[in-house]
């Protein structure tokens, strides 16, 4: 049976991972490629790297990094971030990602989704969505782009149909409400784009405690569960909440 | 010499490592004439079926692997590379016939269905860990050897090899379909064992291993 996956997300600027890393016996506690290689070790099913260099000619050395990441890794990874075209996806592609996560681009310029997929195939196509529950409606969420800066006038729901349409091959959700809260995901938000796409749903944002795991995945009816500080700050590991997902009845990776 | 045939549609690095550190000495080429001496060849999966095929056509790759497997020499399709292994696929087929594949298993490779016998909707593309179940255990030593049934194993794909006689592992999704496949020298996986941690590293080590002993 397909196991549901737990995925740590690290944000890397310059090649660096930001945001406090707390592990202990890390030679290099800011090298996404040593950090990656312990999630490894914990049984984590993939990662992810989430580019937020600010500028373009910076990314070079984000392509170093997937083409490190490809010597060294023994697991999925997913570069996220700044992509503009299929060229830079390309770039992403070529240096031995095996998924982009696309982003206000694709909102931008929807085509960019179903050319990628084209020519790279669906699986290595992700559109990240992050949504903003609609105030006063019970079941409406807008999409942000510009790293949630900026309102879309989308529906949520309806823009992972449309990306899901075109070619993405799997949607990472983020729960703009939630992020950062530790209140666990927005279960409500999951369960609908879920249920509204036939393509994986990965779930992201808010997660604070162990069990909220376990809530994305029978709640909010995910695919897979993304986190970054817990994991980073080594409040939880990787095993510790597939464990917990297992007692939960969730086939897991153990 | 592990030839890992590059048919110019992605990064080959992840499966020359991953053989690397079974021990094995790699080359990545797309040079027909290098995949014809090689000591075992790999096929990696990058790509779609038809398009891989038309590369591979065209740079006389096919007809070196048909060769080289013709004196015997070891071969592991991996993803896709084990799609090519079929008589043909129908995914971007053409003219509404399946494109034809290397041949070495008979049988043409289809689309994963998204419902099962129940109705039930599943998730394509099949994304993640999955487990296989080793179905043939006489012939499957090689490959799998200390690979136990239910162990884990990374997937990605939309497509499905067919059943046949070279079936020694299923894992079942909207469907159970063949996941690990041998014919004499040549085996094929539908999961891509340089990024399945340490149970794909062991796969990788069996196959290096076979290689050796020759």
């Amino acid at each position: 049976m397909l196991t549901k996956r737990v995925i740590p997300c690290m944000d890397v600027r310059d090649g660096r991972v930001v945001k406090g890393v707390n592990f202990v016996n890390l030679r290099d506690a800011g090298d996404p490629i040593e950090l990656a290689q312990r999630y490894d070790d914990e049984r984590a099913d993939e990662v992810i790297f989430l580019d937020i260099t600010a500028t373009s000619d910076d990314r070079a050395t984000t392509v170093d990094l997937a083409s490190r990441a490809s010597e060294q890794l023994r697991l999925p990874y997913t570069v996220g971030g700044g992509f503009r075209s299929v060229q830079d996806i390309r770039r992403m592609i070529s240096a031995g990602a095996d998924k982009v996560s696309v982003n206000s681009a694709a909102v931008a310029n929807p085509q960019l989704i179903t050319s990628a997929a084209k020519a790279f195939g669906t699986q290595a196509i992700i559109v990240a969505i992050d949504a903003k529950h609609c105030a006063g409606s019970a079941d409406k969420w807008e999409v942000y782009v510009a790293g949630g800066r900026k309102a879309t006038g989308i529906d949520a729901v309806q823009w992972a149909q449309e990306a899901a349409r075109r070619g993405a091959g799997e949607i990472l959700l983020t729960s703009m409400d939630r992020d950062g809260s530790r209140e666990g995901f927005d279960c409500a938000l999951t369960r609908s784009v879920a249920r509204a796409v036939n393509i994986p749903v990965i779930a992201s944002g808010g997660v604070g405690k162990l069990e909220h795991f376990a809530q994305g995945i029978l709640e909010g009816e995910a695919d897979a569960v993304l986190a970054a500080s817990v994991f980073h700050f080594g409040e939880l590991s990787i095993r510790q909440v597939k464990e917990d997902m297992a007692r939960h009845g969730i086939p897991v990776r153990l | 010499m592990i030839v890992v045939v590059d048919y110019l549609k992605g990064n080959l690095r992840s499966v020359a490592r991953g053989l690397e550190a079974a021990g094995a000495k790699v080359a990545i080429s797309q040079d027909a004439d290098v995949i014809v001496r090689a000591d075992a060849i790999v096929l990696p999966g990058v790509g779609a079926f038809t398009d891989a095929m038309n590369t591979m056509r065209d740079l006389g790759q096919d007809q070196a692997i048909l060769e080289a497997h013709r004196r015997g020499v070891a071969f592991l399709g991996i993803c896709l590379g084990e799609h090519l292994m079929f008589e043909g696929g129908e995914e971007h087929a053409e003219n509404n016939a399946p494109t034809p594949g290397l041949g070495l298993i008979r049988g043409i490779v289809s689309s994963m269905p998204r419902t099962d016998a129940a109705n039930k909707v599943y998730k394509v593309p099949h994304v993640g860990w999955n487990t296989i179940d080793i179905t043939r255990s006489d012939n499957s030593a090689a490959l799998l050897e200390g690979i136990a049934s239910g162990t884990h194993f990374y997937f990605t794909h939309s497509y499905v090899a067919p059943e046949s006689a070279a079936t020694i592992a299923h894992t079942t999704h909207s469907i159970t379909f063949p996941s690990v496949v041998q014919t004499g020298n040549a085996f094929g996986v539908q999961f891509h064992p340089e990024k399945s941690s340490d149970a794909g590293a062991k796969v990788l080590a069996n196959f290096v291993n076979f290689v050796r002993k020759g």
